[in-house]
């Protein structure tokens, strides 16, 4: 990545436009262009030189990464989400990725926080800034800086200094925290690396106390407290360690008009300006912030004018039960969603393969982690692409929607009950733990720009005018019935709903025909699918004879990855699948292509796999990158996998 | 008793107080077995149904899996009907009856269905006080399998086909009591009258109501060792009251002596009045309910009746103070928060 060096910030605006374009696929940024001149460099052509004295080093703007490590459960999670709150509105891109422990407190955990002024997000396997709060780490940690890098620690942690090309800033931690109630230190001794990394790197003061303010709701009192151990640190930080490495964070106007959010928070608020009404769930990681985010915004924005809540939002006793009450709730008219992951969605099989035969509405989130069993409970994957689009028994094949930034996770929130309604049919949001527990710059959300689809819903007066309705007649040939819900007053609105063999009247049969027909039937409403998900997301210049194809939250790294191959000489075209069934679009790219790479975070190559499904003809020229070690892609790797794919 | 209706309301005999006739409640032909008890237990719900002038369009017909569960499909062809997965019946009534409160749920399940696969399901509807009626058609045993044991088989009892049973049986009415369950009876499908009166007072009841009753397997479990046969039940079935429904449209006129009779004032105004037969039991003492189950199972005895009620706790959309209008019939106005709520969220955002 050295194009850095030489480009205006007006290229690097257009670099930025172009990729949340591409990547929030849903129209350019309107945001105004940025004059600042400073000097950039980047970390790469630092790495390159001879190292001399560090204060000779040219400084390193707007292009590095820092990594907190720290003991789990010790409250970091709000020093890091303040750090990069503050550093996106000095304007600098910015993108944060947890690396947690399934633990409650005292295992390691790492949070890297990458500045971009380019606006890359992706995850990068180096950081330069290594924030050592973790004794139990530090000594590992510190082998793991790439030449010329910076340690902050503790003073108290005895590190050995393993490291002669690295910069140290050791910092008396607790003697900030000396004068402070014993029960508060502990929650606020994180602030003290916050303070040492603003004076270090230039952070503004002001963006840290307004994020602190947004984290803690406006409380004034407890932001104080945060606040005033910041300035202590910073203020001991500025007259005790002189600044002697390169890496700076200056303000630019890259974000104006942006904000951060989490996959999870866009993908519940979705759902609630998608008119949910019964959401069921169990807990587990990754998912349960989505559930989380329902509940803390819709007491506030789903009210009647009585002030009673327009939904039930239901904890239930498993997984099993959870699809259960969306599937009961969604026979009788509610829009009802569940969110869970891999494990949860095993144990959902039964009922997935109930409501795509009974053909009933409801959304099921699955926030991707590494299965199976507990696997890596918190570590990112695209695991589960292909035993969700097949989940059930017998030939079962569902709607499954990808998105790929927290702006889809929006959109994707409210058009999924659409689909499921149109469609009769379990509809699946496949994200992930990095989409979704992560903070993602996005353009503000649009409102929705449909009215509710309700889908084919037959009232009293219908059936009447009709003088019946056979529940599983394909009467407009797009393969999806008519029905009635319960309570609908008329006696020749009922009809029974069951899994088992039925008729178009839903009368039980085990009819060989019956069965056939229905399978024919359900195989035309999947077809009538494909014409109704969203469609991919394309780049494709018409000239590149190779052909990348990803998904989800592995878009990042592919975009950044092209960049890097086209200064290298190799043209690439893009396509970003965001739904299943797929559409043509995804066939004619392969066929245009000579080679086609399958970028995704799985071991399998699972999206690959379903492509070759889909474009038989043309299967030997589709390719699996596919990678899975826990951690979110690389750009790196990315571009790797394709030159050795090339060589 | 001696009961008279209102003068000038009395449901003329062919159409109810909504103007049907009883072949307007009724099902699709059974393909059970001739003499299965559940079939017993389908007609009592048809003429439950018609005698209380229930429009059927209001009430949901939930099943799990099993011959108790293909049961709904014979009764009530008017009532939307789910005939669900196997134990899991509870959850899929729970999102419907949330979806819209304003449905009456009639859910039938077998030991097995609840028993076995859907224990789980069952206590946490009972936890959650789903409002519906939940009739368990008993008998001890899987018959679409060909005729296991169910986990309410009795310890020692010997079948042609699973042998002798060493395990003693899930008691699906202490289950249900200890799980907190407000209405919790037993009946036996032989006993027709009992169970009609058994299956008002659990439809009027507005919480979670179990109706435990013994109807038993002709194929499988009706010889005259089994506690689930009908020889057995007709032995032996020991009723705990004579048990009358008052629904609120009736003036009743009681001649009763002092001391003889309990009258459960039910949350709309129905009474279920309980005459005593043998030694009193009174089901609204959750310890006297869970003795007697214990002491019963421990003396083989096979009572039957109100074991236990309690209308104090809310049902499910009470707790969750959901609104009149169900919430599958709100519309966008109520479900899609205004633009300027929009704009107002993505300001807080930025």
């Amino acid at each position: 990545m050295e194009s850095g060096a030489d480009e205006g910030f007006g290229a690097a605006r257009r670099t930025l436009l172009r990729m949340l374009t591409l990547i929030n696929s849903d129209g350019p940024l309107a945001v105004a262009r940025n004059n600042v001149e400073v000097q950039r460099m980047s970390a790469l052509e630092v790495l390159g030189r001879p190292q001399g004295s560090p204060k000779d080093r040219p400084a390193v703007v707007n292009d590095f990464s820092i990594v907190v490590a720290t003991v789990n459960g010790s409250g970091s999670q709000t020093a890091n989400n303040t750090l990069i709150r503050a550093i996106f509105k000095m304007g600098v891109p910015v993108n944060g990725k947890n690396l947690f422990p399934s633990n409650i407190a005292g295992l390691p955990t790492w949070y890297t926080i990458r500045l971009n002024k380019d606006g890359y997000v992706a995850r990068r396997d180096q950081a330069e800034v290594l924030v050592a709060f973790n004794k139990d780490t530090a000594a590992e940690d510190l082998a793991k800086l790439p030449p010329g890098g910076v340690c902050i620690y503790p003073a108290d942690l005895k590190l050995e200094r393993s490291r002669d090309d690295a910069t140290y800033y050791p910092i008396p931690v607790k003697e900030f925290l000396e004068d402070l109630d014993p029960k508060l230190r502990d929650k606020v001794a994180t602030m003290v690396y916050v303070g040492a990394l603003a004076e270090l790197l230039g952070i503004d003061e002001a963006e840290i106390r307004a994020a602190l303010l947004q984290h803690f709701r406006g409380k004034e009192k407890v932001v104080d407290l945060n606040f005033g151990v910041v300035q202590t640190a910073a203020e001991w930080t500025r007259e005790n360690l002189p600044k002697s490495d390169p890496y700076r964070a200056e303000r630019m106007n890259a974000t104006e008009g942006l904000m951060l959010i989490e996959g999870n928070t866009a993908g519940a608020l979705g759902a609630i300006f998608g008119g949910v009404t019964v959401a069921a769930w169990y807990p587990i990681t990754p998912s349960t912030s989505l559930i989380d985010a329902l509940n803390g915004y819709l007491p506030t924005m789903r009210l009647d004018e009585n002030g009673a809540p327009t939904y039930a939002v239901i904890q239930s006793e498993d997984e099993i039960a959870a699809l259960g009450i969306v599937l009961g709730a969604g026979w009788a008219g509610a829009r009802a969603m569940t969110s869970t992951s891999g494990p949860g969605i095993s144990l959902m099989t039964e009922f997935a393969g109930l409501g795509y035969f009974a053909e009933i509405p409801g959304v099921v989130w699955d926030i991707q982690r590494i299965g199976p069993s507990t696997g890596l409970p918190t570590r990112v994957s695209q695991g589960d692409i292909l035993s969700v689009y097949f989940l059930g028994h017998g030939d079962t094949r569902h709607v499954v929607l990808l998105p790929g930034t927290v702006g889809e996770c929006f959109d994707f929130g409210w058009k999924s009950f659409d689909l499921a309604e149109r469609l009769q049919t379990p509809v699946f949001v496949l994200s992930d733990l990095d989409l979704g527990m992560n903070l993602w710059m996005t353009r503000p959300f649009e409102y929705p720009d449909q009215p509710l689809d309700r889908g084919k819903v037959l009232s009293a007066e219908d059936v009447n005018r009709a003088g019946g309705f056979a529940r599983f007649a394909d009467t407009d040939g797009d393969g999806i019935g008519y029905r009635t819900l319960p309570g609908t007053d008329h006696p020749l609105a009922a009809y029974f709903t069951r899994g088992t063999g039925h008729n178009e009247q839903a009368v039980y049969s085990e009819r060989s025909d019956d069965w056939e027909k229905n399978l024919d039937r359900l195989a035309r409403k999947h077809d009538t699918a494909r014409t109704l998900v969203p469609q991919p997301v394309l780049d494709d210049s018409g000239r590149a004879e190779v052909g990348i194809i990803t998904v989800g939250s592995a878009g990042p790294s592919v975009y950044e990855a092209r960049d890097q191959l086209r200064e290298q000489g190799l043209e690439t075209d893009y396509l970003r699948v965001r739904a299943l069934p797929m559409d043509a679009t995804v066939r004619d790219f392969v066929a245009r292509h000579e080679r086609v790479y399958v970028v995704e975070l799985n071991h399998d190559g699972q999206l690959c796999k379903l492509i070759q499904l889909e474009t038989p003809e043309h299967a030997g020229k589709v390719r699996s990158a596919a990678y899975c070690d826990g951690l979110p892609l690389t750009a790196d790797y990315v571009r790797n996998a394709i030159l050795e794919g090339e060589s | 008793m001696a009961t008279t209706a209102k003068p000038g309301r009395t449901p003329s005999p062919k159409t109810n107080l909504i103007g049907l006739e009883k072949s307007e409640y009724r099902g699709g032909v059974s393909t059970l077995c001739a003499g299965c008890g559940h079939d017993s237990i389908s007609s009592q719900i048809m003429a439950v149904a018609f005698e209380l002038s229930l429009r059927p369009s209001q009430i949901i017909k939930m099943s799990g899996i099993g011959c108790s569960s293909k049961s709904p499909a014979y009764f009530l062809n008017r009532s939307h009907g789910f005939n669900g997965l196997h134990g899991r019946m509870p959850s899929i009534a729970t999102g419907a009856t949330l979806a819209n409160h304003s449905l009456l749920a009639i859910g039938v399940s077998g030991d097995g269905d609840t028993g076995s696969i859907g224990l789980g399901q069952y206590k946490h509807l009972i936890r959650r006080n789903v409002p519906m009626t939940y009739i368990i058609e008993n008998n001890g045993v899987y018959g679409l399998t060909k005729g296991q044991f169910s986990a309410t088989a009795d310890v020692g009892q010997s079948l042609k086909y699973a042998g002798l049973n060493e395990l003693p049986p899930i008691d699906l009415c202490l289950e249900a009591v200890v799980g907190g369950c407000g209405f919790v009876a037993r009946s036996f499908a032989g006993d027709a009258k009992q169970v009609r009166a058994l299956l008002k007072a659990a439809i009027a009841y507005r919480g979670t109501a179990v109706l435990d009753i013994i109807s038993p397997c002709v194929t499988f479990n009706n010889h005259d060792s089994s506690t689930k046969s009908y020889p057995y039940g007709k032995e032996h079935e020991e009723a705990l009251h004579d048990i009358t429904y008052v629904a609120q449209y009736e003036e009743i006129v009681v001649d009763y002596e002092p001391g003889t009779v309990r009258e459960v004032r039910l949350h709309d105004g129905p009474v279920i009045q309980l005459r005593k037969l043998n030694e009193d039991h009174d089901p609204t003492s959750k310890l006297t309910a869970v003795q007697l189950l214990e002491e019963s199972a421990e003396k083989q005895e096979f009572i039957t009746g109100l074991i236990y009620i309690n209308e104090n706790r809310p049902s499910l959309p009470e707790l969750q103070h959901l609104p009149e209008t169900p919430l599958a019939r709100l519309d966008e106005s109520a479900l899609r928060p205004s633009r300027a709520a929009f704009d107002h969220l993505m300001a807080g955002l930025a």
